[in-house]
């Protein structure tokens, strides 16, 4: 069926674009030769006299290219020869004879953005749904129908590279500020607005003088030298956000200059070209996997299927520590629900209402919210130091003190205070099964496990135990999405996924120090291998306190393999909790790291240098490919998409690389399992490779 | 008697308050619309009521912020209603909250509603303050002009004296007396004495901390999360003195009439911020959806005397009127709350239900009633509560039905005075 229709407005054609059987409009092959067969045609009929093209989906413009294709190239030359044809396509729009008038409401991204860019001019409905931008950078590539060019010459080279080379995406006003669009309208008028705006392009009426630019950005833009100064700051700031393992934004900022020091041509030349070779490297494949794989997460029903999620209206939750807090604050914020916040006082129950008003406080300044609806998500909250307005809740969240005692006590409270709420726990060790073993209603009972701080983490664990039921799972599952999280469903097996797999990580971090490595260079090595933190710092992050307590229910339920290191122990007694109270392996000013703590090595008695310089990347890694490795045989995530999902998400594994179990099977088993035994029979036996890596090194087979 | 069928009575569910402040204290940085907002929010978790059972907003204010003026509205638009339930506010001075119970009583017995949230805010810390007659007429041909010079030479026309803003005073616009030089003269009139005023002080004081102390008034107010962290909390009024005395009291200069007053600060009500907020219910909706009522609304009366005349007698005439309505006898009343604006004002009202002679004034067959202290006013009144104007009447109406559970009474009654020369009174029974 044609994606395309065209109704004639007294002399205006406008054309409709609605790609049939998919939600949002993609810039298909197919849809790209409908268009250019449309265009000859419009061209020719006099009757038209100016075209406005429009979306025909409810709240979409165009998405973007269609991802898929990208899947499906086998070489750089593949690649750039889509490209290309983008960049031909948009062209024969630039070319147009007569006026084209894009009328944009919905998301207009990619493709679509870059289409826009070559019509006469762009209409966009004021709406939080319009969106314009280039997200092509998050997939490992760039632009590659003329954005490029276009882009920068339509909003200046810095806004321009700001959007580029970041992947971002711009809300209507904003655009529309920096010049993506020519008008900003209500979108109940924008098609009027589109096709009458279109005529009087066609009468030739002018419509707006172009806005003068200062005297600065004529020289960053339009000079040599202000340009040079441009690429060089965008260029250091890449390498300092990326380190290096993106290859896709230093393409871009190259492509940029071709443009304009050797015209649009050869910009366009180097545009398909970089498209072609960024598409087949293994960052971007691994980059768009993800893509995919996180779309099929969000729908994934994880077994609930016809299982209807209860209706969220009220949220209890239990604990207004900074856990608590960030959890109401978070729900507030993005789901729009009642909070009614418990803790033992009403000081702290204060503190905590205080510091969830802080996240919308911090989406005010920000703009993302307007004085009234800020007002109206703060009256979510409330709170108590009793059970008072629990009886409606209908989701409660506990987060208290990482205690089986104190969980179970709380449990059996919210039970008859809340008697038709799923109760859900927020541990990152205790088994779920044991809070719920006295439960009168086990099966409403499930773990949600979020991770610190709740606003910026994007992953939520959430776990069954054996006996939850099926709704209670589905809830979960849909409000944890409400919340804005990327939620996967793992099994009741201590530590969960992300727990399991941090903690030989951690463990070895600390065995290194111990050894005599120094701080900054077991975190250097991370951070370069891609995460966003080293290990040492991240213990810092979590609190050594919180670390040491997990470190030893982990070692208590999987042995020799997961003892924890002495180190901890020894920062503790030195009443070292982190970066909470400013004390842990780095020194802190006003809560902001400056430098590792040289009196650390004091305190663990060693004399820190360099000599692990080489070994410290493969046995931190090796470490945690190990467990994930085990883990996964284990069963505790349903599918190597989740295990590698809920790294990236929940540690920041670098998503370049795919996750911990694509990395396996990149390197492949057969080498890992080499360099397990060697750190085995070097190291120590922890390094023992796991069962399955040596099956699937003989096998050869692999996860994916 | 009107007669009301047994499903349609107008039952009392549950009340709920903020603390009472004095103003500039804790409340000066929080609108009215705030504290409102915050009393009725609170007053629904509390009474696990689900906000879509309700079908009315009524809140009363006498001293609206020009920028919600309509401050109901602003609590039904509390996310934990429909953005579909109608509001209005009222203003029937200091009997306004009182008089959004009256509505809802009409509202509910006549059918018309099933639910219903009724209250009343003050905020004096938030007053309006007007710009002069002047200074307005310039700020609005300002605004009306079309060019930049026009502006200038419009702005040039402003004199010194056009600065002077306008505050609102507690006046009579009627007859230019301040509420306090009203109750000053019915000190005088009525023969009542300084001694007699700061007695009646010192009970309200006395009576409020020991039920501040054994937590029967901060059962019904919602903490206030305060300061900055939200970590101040404030549990009770601000304004009860523990440690008053009639030594204190009488130490304090007479306000209104510095060389033979006999009113003074500390017998009279403070000023003061808060809201407070009640939930009515049809009786057979509050069976319906499983809540034991605190109480009935039986019967109410407004009254009116010339503000020039004595402008805080008015309840003289309210009281025997609501008790008429409600076929009820003053001995009947096992609990009574009066307002206390000024201790003149509550001893004068108790001398004209006393006396024949106060009868005969009003034309009554027989004195009302006395006033029998060991049931009035037990928990404390205004002056030591402190009476944030449109939220005192709900804040007794509170008061008076948990008073009558705790002494298991059968009727109880209040008694507002309010500006205007108007006076309040209300009935409530039990079963």
């Amino acid at each position: 069926m044609s994606a395309v229709t065209t109704v004639n407005a007294d002399g205006v054609a406008v054309v409709i674009l609605d790609v049939t059987g998919q939600p949002v409009n993609t810039l298909s092959a197919g849809v790209q030769r409908e268009f250019g067969e449309l265009l000859p045609r419009l061209a020719a009929d006099p009757t038209v006299r100016a075209v406005v093209l429009i979306s025909g989906k409810a709240d979409n413009f165009i998405a973007g290219a269609d991802i898929e294709e990208f899947t499906r190239l086998t070489s750089a030359e593949e690649g750039a020869a889509l490209s290309r044809g983008g960049q031909e396509m948009v062209q024969r729009l630039q070319d147009f004879p007569k006026p084209v008038v894009a009328a944009i409401h919905g998301a207009c991204l990619g493709g679509g953005l870059e289409l826009s860019l070559a019509c006469t001019w762009r209409v966009i409905s004021d709406h939080p749904k319009t969106q314009l931008g280039l997200p092509e950078i998050q997939l490992g590539i760039l632009p590659g129908a003329g954005g490029c060019e276009r882009l920068p010459r339509h909003i200046g080279l810095r806004a321009a590279l700001d959007i580029i080379l970041a992947g971002k995406s711009e809300r209507a006003p904003k655009a529309f500020k920096l010049g993506m669009a020519d008008e900003l309208v209500h979108p109940a008028i924008l098609r009027d607005v589109a096709i009458a705006t279109a005529r009087r392009l066609a009468d030739r009426v002018p419509l707006r003088a172009p806005r003068p630019a200062g005297v600065l950005a004529w020289f960053l833009d339009r000079t040599k030298w202000g340009r040079a100064l441009v690429f060089r700051g965008a260029r250091s700031q890449v390498l300092k956000k990326t380190g290096g393992n993106y290859p896709a934004p230093l393409r871009a900022i190259e492509v940029i200059r071709t443009g304009y020091d050797q015209g649009l041509a050869a910009g366009f030349a180097a545009e398909h070209q970089a498209f072609g070779d960024l598409a087949v490297t293994d960052v971007s494949r691994n980059l768009v996997r993800l893509f995919f794989a996180d779309t099929a997460l969000k729908k994934d029903d994880f077994g609930t299927a016809g299982i209807r999620p209860r209706e969220i209206r009220r949220l209890g939750v239990i604990g207004s520590g900074f856990m608590g807090a960030g959890i109401a604050g978070t729900a507030v914020s993005n789901a729009a629900v009642e909070v009614r916040l418990k803790d033992a006082d009403l000081a702290r129950v204060g503190k905590g209402l205080r510091t969830a008003t802080g996240l919308l406080d911090e989406r005010l300044k920000r703009r993302r919210i307007t004085q009234p609806e800020y007002q109206r998500l703060t009256a979510l909250l409330s709170g108590a130091e009793d059970w008072r307005g629990f009886r409606h809740v209908d989701l409660v969240i506990e987060a208290v003190f990482e205690d089986l005692t104190v969980k179970r006590q709380v449990l059996k409270e919210v039970e008859s205070a809340a008697p038709d709420a799923v109760f859900a726990t927020n541990t990152s060790t205790i088994p779920i099964g044991d809070i719920a073993a006295e439960a009168a209603r086990p099966e409403r009972v499930i773990g949600m496990h979020f991770f610190s701080p709740v606003d910026k983490m994007p992953l939520l664990e959430v776990i069954p135990s054996a006996r939850t039921g099926p709704e209670a799972i589905a809830t979960a599952v849909a409000f944890g999405r409400r919340m804005g999280k990327k939620v996967v469903v793992v099994k009741d097996r201590p530590g969960f996924w992300v727990n399991r797999i941090l903690t030989p990580y951690l463990n070895e971090a600390g065995r290194l120090l111990e050894e005599g490595a120094r701080i900054q260079d077991i975190d250097a090595v991370m951070t370069k291998f891609g995460f966003p933190v080293g290990p040492v710092a991240l213990i810092d992050e979590v609190g050594i306190d919180v670390a040491q307590k997990a470190g030893k229910v982990m070692h208590a339920a999987f042995g020799e393999r997961l003892e924890p290191s002495e180190v901890v122990g020894t920062m503790i007694a030195d009443k070292r909790m982190g970066k909470k109270n400013g004390r842990g392996f780095y020194v802190y000013h006003q809560g902001h790291k400056t430098g590792p703590d040289e009196s650390v090595y004091d305190l663990i008695g060693v004399h820190p240098s360099a000599k692990y310089a080489d070994d410290l990347q493969r046995r931190l890694i090796c470490a945690m490919l190990n467990e994930a490795a085990l883990a996964f045989a284990d069963g505790v995530v349903r599918s190597p998409r989740d295990g590698d999902l809920a790294s990236v998400y929940g540690i920041g594994f670098p998503p370049f690389r795919g996750g911990p179990l694509r990395l396996i099977d990149s390197w492949g088993a057969a080498k890992l399992v080499e360099m397990l035994s060697d750190l085995a029979s070097h190291i120590g036996p922890r390094f023992t490779p796991a069962p399955a890596l040596v099956e699937m090194a003989k096998s050869g087979k692999t996860y994916y | 008697m009107l007669s009301v069928p047994p499903d349609r009575r107008c039952a009392l569910i549950a009340g709920l308050r903020t603390p009472f402040a004095r103003s500039g204290t804790v409340f000066r940085d929080v609108p009215a619309t705030a504290l409102a907002r915050a009393a009725a929010k609170e007053l629904l978790y509390r009474a696990e009521l689900d906000g879509r059972e309700v079908d009315q907003v009524i809140f009363g204010q006498v001293i609206s912020s020009v920028l919600a003026p309509n401050v109901a509205r602003e609590v039904s638009l509390l996310p934990q209603f429909p953005r579909t339930i109608p509001a209005y506010s009222l203003n029937r001075a200091c009997a306004s909250s009182a008089q959004a119970v009256a509505d809802a009583h009409d509202q509910i017995i006549q059918g018309n509603a099933d639910v219903i949230l009724a209250g009343g805010v003050e905020s004096l810390s938030d007053v309006p303050i007007l710009h002069s007659n002047g200074m307005r007429r310039i700020l609005m041909d300002a605004s009306k002009a079309k060019t930049l010079g026009q502006r200038l030479a419009t702005f040039a026309r402003i004199r010194p004296r056009d600065l002077i803003p306008i505050t609102p005073a507690i006046a009579e616009p009627s007859t230019g007396e301040t509420m306090g030089q009203s109750a000053e003269k019915m000190a005088k009139e009525n023969g009542i004495t300084r001694l007699a005023q700061d007695e009646c002080a010192l009970r309200s004081h006395q009576r409020a901390a020991a039920a501040t102390a054994n937590g029967k008034l901060t059962a019904e107010i919602a903490p206030w999360f305060g300061g900055r962290g939200m970590d101040e909390i404030l549990h009770s009024d601000n304004g009860i003195r523990t440690d008053t005395s009639i030594e204190k009291l009488s130490a304090l200069k007479p306000v209104f009439d510095r060389r033979y007053g006999t009113v003074t600060a500390g017998n009279s009500s403070p000023l003061t911020d808060g809201a407070s907020a009640v939930i009515l219910m049809a009786s057979a909706k509050a069976r319906s959806l499983g809540y034991t009522p605190l109480a009935y609304v039986r019967s109410y009366a407004v009254a009116a005397v010339d503000p020039g005349w004595q402008l805080l007698m008015a309840p003289a005439v309210a009281v025997p009127l609501a008790l008429k309505r409600a076929g009820l006898a003053w001995k009947d009343i096992g609990v009574l709350e009066i307002h206390e604006a000024f201790a003149s004002q509550v001893l004068s009202n108790e001398q004209a239900w006393g006396s024949k002679k106060w009868a005969d004034f009003f034309g009554l067959p027989a004195p009302t009633g006395e006033v029998n202290w060991d049931i009035t006013n037990v928990n404390g009144g205004s002056i030591a509560i402190g009476h944030p104007f449109g939220a005192t009447g709900t804040r007794i109406i509170t008061q008076l039905a948990n008073e009558m559970n705790r002494r298991d009474v059968q009727f109880g009654m209040l008694s507002i005075c309010a500006q205007g020369g108007m006076g309040f009174a209300m009935i409530l029974e039990r079963i």
